[in-house]
């Protein structure tokens, strides 16, 4: 075999290596638990706003309640199986980033709780902290020139 | 039940397919593109920044509720909503205390949750 050489070349091997994806199955299956988890995310909001709670406390409350049952789910190994099934419907609500702190948290436990637990949680949490809160910012300085 | 009788069932519906819809995006940048789970994350967070920022996003909300809220965007569109509401009362200031405040409850469940999580649960061992 010939070496790879070039960046386009690789690229191309590892398409021809690759297993296709089913991309319409892995689309359709995104598509019903993605939307499954947000209409849990609308119930659980439709109660608070029953109960009395105002839109933005109401929104909070669904955060930390579809962040709390991901972390349970996590934890029991579970919502990993639910990632490999829905792929982007599990990963792009908020319990992908729940999913995304708590299973570092969990495995890197043996390398301690100082620099295992409570560094390695940020590895893919970390880039999304800081890229969202950095924009906001930048938006609040615009803000601040215009208004 | 009061509680099922006050829900607005065009808006769960709205909220299943925007939401839906947002995770096929996401599911198409995994499968098209070489883009690893971080990066598409980071990806769907400054979009919603932007599109918060550019006061597009609270236009999805009020259509699909829960459908754009809870998507990593509905993050972002929050994160630059708090921002620029916090200016609004106390100027420059805000666009440092705005957002973060915003998306504080999320955060701090997260960091605990993961905490809590990490001392109860097993690693498990990878099989590959």
């Amino acid at each position: 075999m010939k070496p790879i050489e070039t960046k386009q070349e690789y690229s191309d091997y590892v398409d021809k290596k690759s297993p296709d994806s089913p991309i319409l199955k892995n689309c359709f299956n995104a598509f019903w638990v993605g939307g499954l988890i947000c209409t849990i995310g609308q119930l659980i909001l439709e109660f608070c706003k029953y109960k009395g709670f105002d839109s933005q406390a109401s929104s909070t409350i669904v955060s930390i309640t579809l962040i709390g049952i991901s972390a349970f789910l996590t934890s029991l190994n579970i919502f990993n199986k639910i990632g490999k099934f829905a792929g982007a419907g599990s990963l792009v609500p908020i319990t992908g980033f729940a999913n995304s702190i708590v299973s570092p948290a969990i495995e890197y436990k043996s390398e301690g709780y100082v620099m295992g637990v409570g560094g390695k949680m940020f590895t893919v949490a970390g880039p999304v902290l800081v890229f969202g809160i950095s924009a906001s910012v930048i938006v609040g300085i615009i803000a601040s020139f215009i208004i | 039940m009061e509680f099922f009788q006050n829900i607005d069932w065009m808006l769960v519906l709205r909220c299943f397919i925007v939401g839906g819809f947002i995770c096929v995006i996401g599911q198409i940048l995994i499968d098209k593109t070489k883009l690893t789970p971080a990066k598409i994350l980071v990806v769907f967070v400054t979009t919603g920044v932007i599109l918060g920022g550019l006061g597009l996003y609270k236009y999805l909300i009020d259509f699909a509720g829960s459908g754009a809220t809870v998507p990593l965007t509905g993050f972002g569109a929050n994160l630059a909503k708090g921002a620029i509401e916090e200016v609004q009362k106390s100027g420059l200031l805000g666009a440092f205390v705005g957002g973060v405040k915003s998306a504080s409850g999320g955060i701090a469940a997260a960091i605990f949750f993961g905490y809590i999580a990490s001392l109860i649960a097993k690693p498990k061992i990878k099989k590959q």
